[in-house]
C-alpha cells in the first residue's frame, strides 16, 4: 500500500497542576492512500486526544515529541501558525461538538463565505458544488440563508460534514460523529460519509469512535488503543476473525452478535479499570486486567510487525 | 419574538403602575404624619402653620378616602399635572423637570454610550494576550470600584482647582444666559466636561471588565475551535468573538441603567450642574415633597424608555431571539 | 486514585491566587483600621478639637475640617460606620436574594413566574431612586434603619443570580439520583445543592457587601444617610457642601473616597479571585 499518513513515535501530553498526563504516549502507525483506518479504544485511552492532535494542537495538549508525514510533507502540528497552511485544505475534521460548531449568531452563507475567503477563495466560487452537495445529504437549499438555531441537531451535523469536507481534504479526521446518534441516523450518516469518500471529496478518514461494531461498516483498517498506547492495528477483518491482542480479544467478545442467544453465550465485559495515565504502570498497560499475563509482562512490549499491514505491541507475539 | 417583547413590555407597564404606587404610597405610610413632620420643620408663625397645615391636607388630598387619593393622583399625573413646587413656589414641579432634562440628556447620552463602545473595545483588545491583560485589568477594576462622586471630587479638585483648566460648578457661566450660540456653546461645554468625564472614566472600567470577561468566555466555545481547526485566523476569530460578547453587553447596559442614574445623581451635586439629580437633592434639602415625587417619577419613566429602547435594539441584533420558539435567554 | 479533600485543595488555591492576596490584604487593613482607629485617637469625630483648615500635621494625621475636626477620627469612625452597613445591609440583601432567587428556580412553576415578575419590575426601578423615596419620608434616620433598607432594595439582582445557579444545578444528575433514591426535598436541599452553591453564595456576598457601601455612601452625601453620628459619606458631603475643593483642603476631600475605592475595589478583586479558584477553567497555570 502506498503510504500516504506516516505518524512516528507521537507523544501528546496533557499540562496539570499534578504532572503530565500521557494521553498519547509513542505512537506509530501509517495510512495508505485512500484508507478508512478505524480508531477504536474505550473512554480516555488517547484516540480523541491523537486525531485532534493532528489538527489543532492546543493547551493543555502539550507536544512532547514525535513526527507526521502526509503525502510525504512533514506535518509541524507543533506550530499553529505554520498549521494553517494544512487546516481545511490538506487536513479536515468533522468534531465531536459538530452540533455546537456553528456561530449561532451568523448565516450560514455567511459563515462559509468568510471561511473560505481565509483560504483564499469564495463563497460565489464554490456556489455549485456547495448546492450539489447539500443535495447529497439532503438538506434544501434554503439553508445557506438560515441561523444555526433553525436548524435540528441532525441537520446542524450534516452541514458540518459539508463545510469541513468542502475542499477535499486528504485527510479527514471524525471524531465520534456517531456516537450520540440512534442506529439507523448512524446508518445514514455513515452512508454519507461513504459517499463524500467514493466521489473522491476525501482520500482518507481518520474515523474516532468507541462503538467498534460501526467499523466493521465503514472501516478498511481498525487500530486499537489502550491507556495511550497503540495494542493492535490490523485490517478489520482479521481484527474481527480472529484479534491478536488479549485487549482487543476481549472488546470483540464484548459485542454482542446476532442469533446468538443470551443464554447460550454470556456477554463477557472486562474487569478492572484502565490505568491512572499521570503515573502509569510499568512495562504493559494492560497487564493488570489481562488473562495471559506473566512476568515478562512487567517489561516494555515490543511493537511486533506480524505482517505488512498488521502490528501487535503484546508479549505473545514476540 | 413576539413572544420576548409582549413579556417585557408587560414588565414595563407593570413596573410603571408599581413605581407610581410606591410614589404615592411612601409618604402616605410611612410612620408618622408627613403633613406634620412638614408642618413642624416650617419656621413661621405659627398662625401661617395652620394655613399650610390645611392647605397641605388638600395638595396631598388627606381629607378623602384613600382610593380617591390614588385614583386622583393618577389623574392629575395622566393630565401633566405634578403638583406645585413648594420651594420654587409657585412653579409648577413639571416646568421645572422639563427645564432640567435636556441638561441630563447632554450629559448622560453622551457619557454612556461614548463608555460603552471605548469601554467594550479596550476590554476586547485587553484580552487579547495575557500581558496586557495582567497589566490593564487591575486598573479597569479600580476604575470601575470608584464612586462617581469620588471621581468626581478628584476631577474637581485636580483639573479644576490645581490646574484651574475647567469650571467647576452650574452647566454655564453665571453672567451668560442659555442661547445657541457659539459661545454658550464652547461655555457650555466647558462646564460639561468634568462631569462628563466622572461618568466616562468610571463606566469605561465596568464595560471593560465586562467584555475582557464575555470574549474569554466566547474564545473557549466550541464554535471558535472549529474554526481555528479549520485554518481561520486570528483576526477572523477575533472578531466572530467580539460580535457575539457584545451581545451580553448591550442587556448588561439595561441592567447598569439604576446605577448610571444614582451616579449621575451625584455627579451632578458635587458639579451642581442643573440635571434632575441636582434639582432632586435641593428638592430633598428644602423638603419639597412634590419635587421629590416629580423627580422619581420622571427618573423611572427615563429608566423604563432606555429599558425598552435598548430591548428593541438587542432583538434586532441577536437572530436566536427572532428565531427561537421560547422566551428569554 | 488519590483523593485530596477539595477543601484543602481550594484553600491552596485561594491563598495562592494573586487576585486573592492583594484583595484580601487591603481589606484587612481597613477592617484593622476600623477596629483599631479609634482607640489611637483620643478624639470624638464630631468634637471641635483644634484649628479649622489645617493641614495634616503631627497632632492631625489627616488635618482638620473647616470647623476643627479631626479627620482622621472621623475617618476611622467613618469605616466602622460603613463597615456595618456592609455587613447589615448586604446581609440582609443577600438572605433575601437567596430565599427568593433559591425557591423560584427550585419550585418552578407559578411560583416562579410570580417571583420573577417582582424580581424583574424591582431590577428596573433604580435602587437609589427607592432609597431616595423611602428614606426622605423617614422620621428618624439611623445607622440601623439604612442597612435594612439598603438590604431590602438591593436583593433582585441577588435573586436573579441565585435562580440561574440553582436551576442549572437542579437539573445535574446527582439531584436526580437524590430524588430517586427517596431523599426528602429538605435533605436534598442542605446535601445536594447547598454545598455546590456555597461558593457562589459567598461571592454574591462580597458582591453585595460592597454594593452596600456604595449605597450608603451615596445615600448619605445627598443628606438622607444617618441624621447623626458620622460616616465616609457624610464626610464627603460635608466636604463638597464647604467647599474644600476650592479651598484646596484636599486632606479633607479625598481620603475618605478613596478609602471607599480602595476597600470595594479589594473586594471586587477577592470576588474575582474567588471566581478564578472556584471554576477551575479560569485557573492561570
Amino acid at each position: 500500500m502506498k503510504v500516504s499518513l506516516r505518524v512516528e513515535n507521537l507523544r501528546i501530553y496533557y499540562r496539570t497542576l499534578r504532572g503530565y498526563v500521557k494521553a498519547v504516549d509513542g505512537v506509530s502507525f501509517e495510512m495508505g492512500d485512500e484508507e478508512v483506518l478505524g480508531v477504536a479504544g474505550e473512554s480516555g485511552c488517547g484516540k480523541s486526544t491523537l486525531g485532534n492532535s493532528l489538527i489543532l494542537l492546543k493547551p493543555p495538549m502539550t507536544y512532547m515529541e514525535g513526527r507526521v508525514f502526509l503525502d510525504g510533507e512533514e506535518v509541524p502540528i507543533w506550530d499553529n501558525e505554520k498549521m494553517r497552511r494544512f487546516r481545511y485544505r490538506r487536513i479536515s475534521i468533522i468534531p465531536q461538538y459538530a452540533m455546537n460548531a456553528l456561530n449561532p449568531t451568523k448565516k450560514l452563507k455567511v459563515l462559509m463565505d468568510d471561511l473560505l475567503r481565509e483560504h483564499g477563495s469564495d463563497f460565489k466560487s464554490h456556489t455549485a458544488e456547495i448546492l450539489r452537495r447539500l443535495k447529497m445529504v439532503n438538506l434544501p437549499e434554503s439553508v445557506l440563508n438560515m441561523y444555526p438555531i433553525e436548524l435540528s441537531g441532525g441537520m446542524k451535523q450534516r452541514m458540518v460534514m459539508v463545510i469541513s469536507t468542502l475542499m477535499n481534504p486528504s485527510l479527514l479526521i471524525a471524531d465520534e460523529i456517531t456516537s450520540a446518534l440512534d442506529v439507523s441516523t448512524q446508518k445514514a450518516v455513515i452512508e454519507m460519509l461513504m459517499e463524500f469518500k467514493s466521489r473522491g471529496f476525501v482520500r482518507k478518514i481518520f474515523f474516532i469512535t468507541h462503538d467498534i461494531s460501526v467499523l466493521y461498516q465503514i472501516a478498511s483498517s481498525i487500530l486499537v488503543m489502550y491507556a495511550g498506547k497503540l495494542v493492535e492495528k490490523a485490517s478489520t477483518d482479521e481484527i474481527l476473525e480472529k484479534p491478536f491482542h488479549p485487549y482487543t480479544e476481549m472488546l470483540i467478545s464484548s459485542l454482542p452478535k446476532i442469533g446468538i442467544k443470551y443464554g447460550e453465550r454470556k456477554l463477557k465485559g472486562i474487569p478492572g479499570q484502565p490505568p491512572p495515565l499521570l503515573k502509569p504502570p510499568e512495562g504493559c498497560r494492560f497487564k493488570d486486567r489481562c488473562p495471559y499475563r506473566h512476568s515478562k509482562c512487567d517489561e516494555e512490549p515490543p511493537i511486533v510487525e506480524i505482517s505488512d499491514d498488521r502490528v501487535v505491541s503484546c508479549w505473545k507475539y514476540a | 419574538m413576539g413572544r420576548y417583547l409582549r413579556r417585557k413590555i408587560t414588565i414595563y407597564i407593570l413596573t410603571f403602575f408599581v413605581a407610581v404606587t410606591l410614589d404615592w404610597m411612601i409618604p402616605r405610610f410611612m410612620p408618622g404624619n408627613p403633613i406634620l413632620i412638614l408642618v413642624s420643620r416650617f419656621t413661621g408663625l405659627p398662625q401661617s402653620a395652620k394655613v399650610m397645615y390645611s392647605y397641605l391636607v388638600k395638595a396631598f388630598g388627606l381629607d378623602e378616602p384613600l382610593w380617591k387619593q390614588y385614583l386622583n393622583f393618577w389623574i392629575a399625573f395622566l393630565k401633566g399635572d405634578l403638583g406645585v413646587s413648594i420651594y420654587m413656589y409657585p412653579k409648577p414641579v413639571v416646568d421645572i423637570l422639563k427645564q432640567a432634562v435636556p441638561y441630563d440628556v447632554a450629559l448622560l447620552l453622551p457619557s454612556i454610550t461614548l463608555s460603552w463602545i471605548v469601554g467594550n473595545k479596550l476590554g476586547a483588545v485587553a484580552a487579547r494576550t495575557k500581558k496586557l491583560d495582567s497589566i490593564v485589568l487591575p486598573i479597569f477594576y479600580i476604575l470601575t470600584a470608584t464612586p462617581y462622586l469620588w471621581l468626581g471630587i478628584l476631577l474637581a479638585w485636580f483639573l479644576g482647582v490645581v490646574l484651574g483648566l475647567f469650571p467647576i460648578a452650574g452647566a454655564y457661566s453665571f453672567s451668560t444666559v442659555p442661547s445657541f450660540s457659539l459661545d454658550f456653546i464652547l461655555d457650555f461645554l466647558g462646564h460639561w466636561i468634568l462631569p462628563f468625564l466622572s461618568l466616562f472614566i468610571v463606566m469605561l472600567g465596568g464595560w471593560a471588565i465586562g467584555m475582557r470577561n464575555m470574549i474569554i468566555y466566547e474564545l473557549e466555545a466550541d464554535y471558535v475551535k472549529y474554526l481555528e481547526s479549520l485554518g481561520a485566523s486570528q483576526q477572523l476569530i477575533r472578531k466572530y468573538a467580539f460580535r457575539n460578547a457584545v451581545l451580553p453587553q448591550v442587556t448588561g447596559l439595561a441592567l447598569q441603567l439604576g446605577t448610571i442614574v444614582a451616579g449621575a445623581l451625584t455627579t451632578e451635586i458635587i458639579f451642581s450642574y442643573p440635571g434632575i439629580g441636582y434639582i432632586l437633592l435641593e428638592a430633598i434639602l428644602h423638603e419639597d415633597y412634590f419635587l421629590i415625587q416629580g423627580c422619581f417619577l420622571f427618573i423611572i419613566l427615563g429608566v423604563l424608555l432606555a429599558n425598552f429602547f435598548i430591548d428593541i435594539i438587542y432583538v434586532i441584533i441577536d437572530p436566536r431571539i427572532r428565531y427561537s420558539y421560547g422566551g428569554e435567554i | 486514585m488519590e483523593a485530596i479533600s477539595t477543601r484543602r485543595e481550594l484553600l491552596f488555591f485561594a491563598l495562592r491566587n494573586k487576585k486573592m492576596r492583594v484583595g484580601i490584604s487591603i481589606f484587612t487593613f481597613f477592617v484593622v483600621l476600623a477596629i483599631v482607629g479609634p482607640h489611637l485617637t483620643g478624639y470624638d469625630p464630631l468634637d471641635y478639637v483644634g484649628p479649622g483648615y489645617h493641614p495634616p500635621c503631627r497632632e492631625f494625621w489627616l488635618g482638620t475640617t473647616t470647623f476643627g475636626q479631626d479627620v482622621f477620627t472621623q475617618l476611622v469612625y467613618g469605616l466602622r460606620a460603613s463597615f456595618f452597613v456592609g455587613l447589615l445591609g448586604g446581609g440582609i440583601a443577600t438572605i433575601i436574594g437567596l430565599i427568593v432567587g433559591f425557591f423560584a428556580g427550585y419550585r418552578g412553576g407559578m411560583i416562579d413566574e410570580i417571583l420573577m415578575m417582582m424580581t424583574n419590575v424591582m431590577l428596573v426601578i433604580p435602587t437609589l431612586a427607592l432609597l431616595i423615596i423611602i428614606a426622605a419620608y423617614l422620621p428618624y434616620r439611623g445607622i440601623l434603619i439604612e442597612s435594612v433598607i439598603i438590604g431590602l432594595t438591593a436583593w433582585p439582582w441577588t435573586a436573579r443570580a441565585v435562580r440561574a445557579q440553582t436551576l442549572s444545578l437542579k437539573t445535574r444528575e446527582f439531584v436526580d439520583l437524590a430524588r430517586i433514591s427517596g431523599m426528602n426535598s429538605i435533605r436534598i436541599i442542605a446535601e445536594e445543592i447547598a454545598p455546590n452553591m456555597m461558593s457562589y453564595i459567598f461571592m454574591v456576598f462580597i458582591l453585595q457587601f460592597g454594593g452596600a457601601i456604595l449605597s450608603a455612601v451615596g445615600l448619605d452625601f445627598i443628606g438622607l444617610g444617618p441624621t447623626r453620628g458620622i460616616s465616609i459619606g457624610i464626610m464627603m458631603q460635608q466636604a463638597v457642601l464647604w467647599n474644600a475643593i476650592q479651598l484646596g483642603m484636599w486632606w479633607w476631600a479625598i481620603p475618605p473616597g478613596l478609602a471607599i475605592t480602595l476597600i470595594v475595589g479589594s473586594l471586587y478583586f477577592m470576588n474575582t479571585g474567588l471566581d478564578e479558584v472556584f471554576n477551575p477553567k479560569l485557573r492561570e497555570m
